[in-house]
């Protein structure tokens, strides 16, 4: 259980007997310590032999779709807090769920008959409404047309203006009524343009259409969909035209009622209408209620049936993955489990096979292998967050050293060098804290993405504050304020008028300030250059020990695994490359600090490459600094072809001599089958190509010298955000907060506390931190782990019925 | 010739040809088709197409299956992504998409004005049509007596309204009217987009002159198979077949005057393109004739992917699909009528 190496791992076959394999799995899946292979990836999936019982499934959760779908258009929500009275089987609940679907689909039914009947009457309705309303306006108009036209009758004939004609026509017919046939309907309103278009063109104009606008919805009774409609009266003249009216009615989907034009009888038809719409309306209230009430028994159960669903589904697909043994009698599982977890699955085994009753018990068999078994590490609540950083970078080979067990204090502690202010750091702990408290709350909440994201590194975040405000001491920076927490400043005015106090004229009075920076150094002409100093220095000195970790790994990972070569000429050589240049700097960054010393070390350091023979005057730091210089910069020199040449040549000769003994082992061996299958496996994957080896050794020794420089530069990135943070957060505070003070107005003061607010917690708080949190990333990812770290294993993947729980499956 | 397409082509088709291209990945492959066809039931079917991207579209079907649901379903599935298409597409492509659609449309109208010579239902007759050939107006169509009533009252709105012009007549519809009537269409069709095509210039010239003139010279074989022993005179015959196409002019002089299969076949002989189709089929065959016809087209279809900044592959992948959809028609039969022995003999593998 240690988290520097992965777990040990082993293949284990099961063979498990066919009557007590469902329950075996089962009881696996709630242990959730093995990972199945699938056996039989190349049979499809209908011929596999549980296919009969995964299409069952597929055909319940078809059902409970169904089900969820009518919930959510009936607005019933399932009840999260299922009830558990015992537990159903698969087969009692087939036939439940059966009924319940044969029940439901009656009802439904049944509903949408009447639906269909009350739509319709509804719709009869409205036409008796609007058509009767356009004929009484009708008459109405055509009635005072008419008195007006006899009030110009006996005018017109005494006017010469008067058209002859049309006397004419108004005499010649007076009496010879045409019958106007007409036809009343909805038809939806986008449609009503081209349905009128289409009568014109079909009846060549002789066809007269009013529409009425229906102000609200109307349920169209064929599709039960809520849609605006248009009431129409189509007159007519002639049988053809009817039918061919009646055709295009049909074609657009315009539902058509018959209606008279007698007062009376409209009157009376509306009146019936009425009666029946709201005699429907009742009967309908009564479906509805009863379906509802079906469905709220349903969603009592809902989650209850839809997890043991899930659950058998999973448990069938994994005995899928089994090989069915010729005799039909047992099944065989392989797969991958952790060793500590051995008893624990034999013991699994044997209650499923009590609690089966059956005969014959399970047998579990370690298989020998040559595959690489999956990386799997225990961690906690805590770790895991921490393991998941690495992981997005690649799996780690399996028990190859873990960077997370590092990860967990170095990454936080990187972060709050460049983030380093305790005020923030109280914000972001605060904030954390929160999540934390309410953890049980969240984790049964469906979060956002972002807000996920944050909740699953809530103890990332609560370390990387804890660190923020260690460093933020160091800094004596809160919110860019100075604070005296540890004792008086060291410095005082040198007069007591001490006009100058933040340039010059301070002398030291007292001891050295004792943690941290001193808060004098706030707001001083040369406060800038000497927290640069500082924290440059800094960054090389972290950046140094960091890689020196990371190498130092490499070096546990070789003896780990036995390999002297990596050790010897790649280890070795690598920790005096860097050391011999960047541990020295390191060293002269420390003595400058303990003697005081004014010596230059950029000079120092390229002086060392130019001429390191020169003398070094007056920046020599320590005596004998020259001769030491020379040695290292030759063993730097040496270590270079020391990394390239010797290791692909040992690689070659360490082949051909595994290579040599292996072809006489076999002859021994050949009688055992097993054994010279492994040998047969073992020969294949050793095809040696020397070119490559070597290429891919330049690769890597350019990578790491050119490294070596780039590496260290890219850990003054340190430096440069911690700059930037501490700037950008004094910028807010002189020119946000103090600016306004000064004006003594409390409006002024009010916005300005209201974008320093604004200010510090979007730019400082979040994406600063974001900022820091990547570049801590990076340099954990790339100048850490490429020293030491493969990742190139892949992930233990158990069945577990714990993970089927957060998806939702349907 | 090439213009500079690579430069400005994923301006505005960078996205939809990424998605085009997904979706051909998603198409079934050999393998698949080898499973299906080993299929004891359509629920098995049903199953495997579960793993595929028609998964979503069938697994609310309840169980007792149809053929007629599994293909409308898939179907549903193509017309989604044809949809989701065509509402991203700018111009010129969401003409070019449009087009596409066309030779349904032209289908449907056929179809419909069939069905009601022959007194069926309209609504029956709806559920039957390609849903990417439906226009609004489209159950109109029954009202229509005759071609000139069948374009003024409903073809008039439709895109297909140009390519009227030459079969209005007055006279009334029967059966070869309307077959003369789908074929004239069809033939303005094809040169329209044609033109189009050539229009839109580079690599989709280039590759759907190609594509196009391929589906025009199946269309002339076709005609003169059908037309053999029919009353439709030689002249009628050669006005039926695109301008356009391999066989053009000199191919449909020969087509025009054929009086049996194997003297198409003598005709087809002469192109090197088309000498493949024949190699399979022995002397007097015709009943194989489509399948190689088909193999052919998938396997030009195919060869369209090959080529990036050019909209053949949307004609392409919808063609492909459709392909793929009645492959999963004819399996789907085959396995609702147990006979299967004859599952392999119009299934055409697409990749």
């Amino acid at each position: 259980m240690d988290l520097l190496r992965s777990e040990p791992m082993q293949l284990v076959q099961l063979i498990i007997p066919i009557e007590s394999a469902q329950r075996s799995i089962s009881y696996l899946g709630d242990l959730g310590l093995f990972q199945f292979k699938d056996l039989n990836e190349d049979k499809s999936p209908f011929q596999q032999t549980y296919a009969s019982q995964v299409k069952r499934c597929g055909e319940m959760s078809r059902k409970l779709r169904l089900f969820k779908e009518q919930m959510k258009k009936a607005n019933i929500s399932p009840s999260t807090w299922s009830t558990r009275d015992g537990s159903i089987d698969l087969e009692k609940l087939e036939v439940k769920l059966a009924e319940l679907e044969a029940e439901l689909i009656e009802i439904n039914s049944n509903n949408e008959k009447l639906q269909h009947t009350y739509n319709e009457l509804i719709e009869y309705k409205l036409v008796l409404e609007k058509v009767g309303e356009f004929f009484s306006s009708a008459q109405i108009s055509a009635a005072t047309r008419q008195r007006e036209l006899e009030v110009q009758q006996p005018s017109v004939e005494g006017s010469i203006d008067c058209p002859l004609l049309m006397e004419q026509e108004t005499t010649a017919y007076p009496v010879k009524q045409i019958k106007l046939g007409f036809i009343t309907g909805l038809v939806t309103r986008e449609k009503s343009i081209p349905f009128e278009r289409i009568l014109f063109r079909a009846t060549r104009g002789n066809v007269f259409l009013k529409q009425a606008v229906v102000e609200h919805h109307v349920l169209d009774p064929l599709s039960g969909e809520k849609v605006h409609k248009n009431v129409f009266i189509i007159f007519y003249s002639g049988e053809r035209v009817k039918s061919k009216i009646n055709k295009i009615c049909d074609a657009f989907g315009a539902n058509r009622y018959p209606f008279s034009d007698d007062l009376s009888k409209q009157f009376e038809m509306m009146t019936e209408v009425s009666e029946r719409v709201v005699e429907l309306k009742t009967t309908i209230d009564v479906g509805l209620l009863h379906r509802s009430n079906l469905l709220q028994t349903i969603g009592y159960k809902f989650e209850q049936w839809n997890l043991l669903l899930q659950k058998e589904k999973s448990i069938y697909h994994i005995l899928n993955m089994l090989n069915i043994n010729v005799t039909k009698k047992c099944l065989l599982a392989e797969g991958w489990c952790p060793v500590f977890a051995t008893s624990q699955i034999q013991k699994t085994l044997m209650r499923a096979t009590m609690d089966c009753n059956s005969q014959v018990e399970a047998i579990v068999q370690v298989l020998q292998t040559n595959e690489l078994p999956p990386t799997y590490f225990c961690t906690n609540i805590f770790t895991s967050s921490f393991q998941e950083i690495i992981d997005a970078y690649g799996i780690a080979k399996y028990q190859e050293a873990n960077p997370g067990v590092y990860t967990i204090i170095t990454f936080p502690f990187l972060f709050a060098v460049m983030f380093g202010d305790w005020g923030h750091g109280i914000c972001l702990l605060l904030a954390t804290l929160y999540f934390i408290i309410n953890e049980k709350k969240f984790y049964c909440q469906k979060l956002g993405d972002i807000l996920e994201m944050v909740f699953g590194g809530r103890y990332i975040i609560m370390m990387m504050a804890l660190f923020s405000i260690y460093t933020g001491l160091i800094y004596n920076e809160f919110f860019s304020i100075p604070f005296e927490l540890f004792g008086q400043s060291a410095y005082g005015c040198r007069d007591p008028t001490c006009r100058d106090a933040t340039t010059i004229g301070l002398v030291k009075v007292r001891d050295t300030y004792p943690f941290g920076v001193d808060p004098k150094w706030h707001g001083t002409r040369s406060e800038l250059p000497f927290l640069n100093s500082l924290k440059m220095k800094m960054s090389i000195l972290l950046g140094v020990s960091q890689m020196n970790l990371g190498i130092i790994l490499s070096y546990y990972n070789a003896k780990y695994f036995e390999n002297n070569i990596n050790i010897w000429h790649q280890f070795v050589p690598q920790i005096i490359f860097l050391n011999s240049l960047f541990g020295y700097l390191s060293l002269l960054i420390i003595v400058k600090w303990c003697t005081g010393s004014q010596a230059d070390l950029y000079h120092v350091m390229i002086y060392m490459f130019l001429s390191p023979t020169d003398d070094l005057g007056e920046n020599q730091l320590f005596v004998g600094q020259k001769l030491l210089q020379v040695i290292l910069l030759l063993l730097a020199l040496v270590s270079v072809p020391w990394m390239l040449l010797p290791k692909p040549f040992l690689l070659k000769k360490q082949h051909q001599e595994r290579h040599k003994s292996q072809s006489y082992s076999l002859i021994y061996n050949v009688d055992d089958p097993l054994e010279s299958k492994s040998h047969g496996i073992h020969k294949n994957h050793q095809e040696f190509d020397f070119s490559e080896v070597f290429v891919h050794q330049l690769i890597h020794t350019i990578e790491f010298v050119l490294g070596a420089v780039s590496n260290t530069a890219s850990y003054l990135r340190l430096w440069a955000l911690s700059l930037a943070h501490s700037e950008l957060s004094s910028v807010f505070y002189d020119k946000v907060l103090l600016l306004t003070w000064g004006y003594n107005n409390i409006i002024v003061l009010i916005v300005g506390i209201i974008v320093f607010i604004c200010a510090t917690v979007g730019v400082l708080l979040v994406m600063e931190s974001l900022s820091a949190f990547l570049h801590a990333l990076r340099l954990h990812w790339v100048e850490f782990q490429n020293k030491f770290y493969e990742g190139d294993g892949y992930k233990f993947n158990p069945f577990s019925f714990t993970s089927l729980n957060d998806e939702d499956g349907l | 010739m090439y213009g500079f397409e690579a430069m400005t082509f994923n301006i505005h088709g960078g996205y939809l040809e990424a998605i085009v291209r997904g979706h051909r990945s998603g198409l079934l492959t050999t393998a698949d088709y080898n499973n299906l066809c080993q299929c004891e039931t359509l629920d098995d079917i049903k199953m495997h197409l579960s793993a595929t991207e028609y998964g979503p579209y069938l697994q609310n079907e309840p169980s007792p299956l149809h053929t007629t649901t599994i293909v409308e379903k898939c179907t549903l599935k193509l017309v989604d992504d044809y949809k989701h298409m065509l509402c991203q597409a700018t111009e010129p492509l969401s003409t070019f998409l449009e087009y596409i659609t066309y030779g349904h449309m032209i289908d449907n109208v056929v179809l419909i004005v069939t069905g009601t010579l022959h007194e069926r239902d309209v609504q029956e007759l709806l559920e039957k049509c390609h849903p990417l050939g439906m226009f609004d107006s489209i159950a109109t169509l029954a009202v229509a007596q005759n071609m000139r009533e069948l374009y003024r009252l409903v073809l008039v709105d439709t895109p297909l309204a140009p390519y009227f012009s030459e079969c209005i007549t007055s006279e009334d519809l029967d059966d070869m009217n309307i077959e003369i009537m789908r074929n004239t269409l069809y033939k303005a069709y094809l040169e329209d987009f044609y033109r189009f095509c050539q229009k839109l210039g580079g690599a989709t010239a280039e590759i759907m002159s190609d594509l196009l003139a391929f589906e025009a010279d199946r269309r002339a074989v076709n005609i003169t198979i059908n037309s053999i022993g029919t009353e439709l005179t030689r002249d009628d015959r050669r006005k039926l077949y695109s301008n356009f196409g391999l066989f053009y002019p000199y191919g449909h002089e020969e087509l025009a005057v054929c009086e049996d299969i194997d003297q198409v076949r003598a005709v087809m002989e002469k192109y090197p393109p088309y000498q493949s189709i024949f190699a399979k089929l022995s002397y007097g065959e015709s009943q194989m004739l489509d399948k190689a016809f088909y193999e052919e087209e998938v396997k030009r279809h195919c060869l369209a992917f090959e080529q990036q900044f050019h909209y053949a592959v949307f004609f392409a992948y919808m063609r492909l699909r459709e392909q793929e959809i009645r492959n999963l028609m004819w399996i789907s039969e085959c396995v609702a009528q147990n006979q299967k022995s004859r599952v392999h003999d119009s299934v055409v593998f697409i990749f």
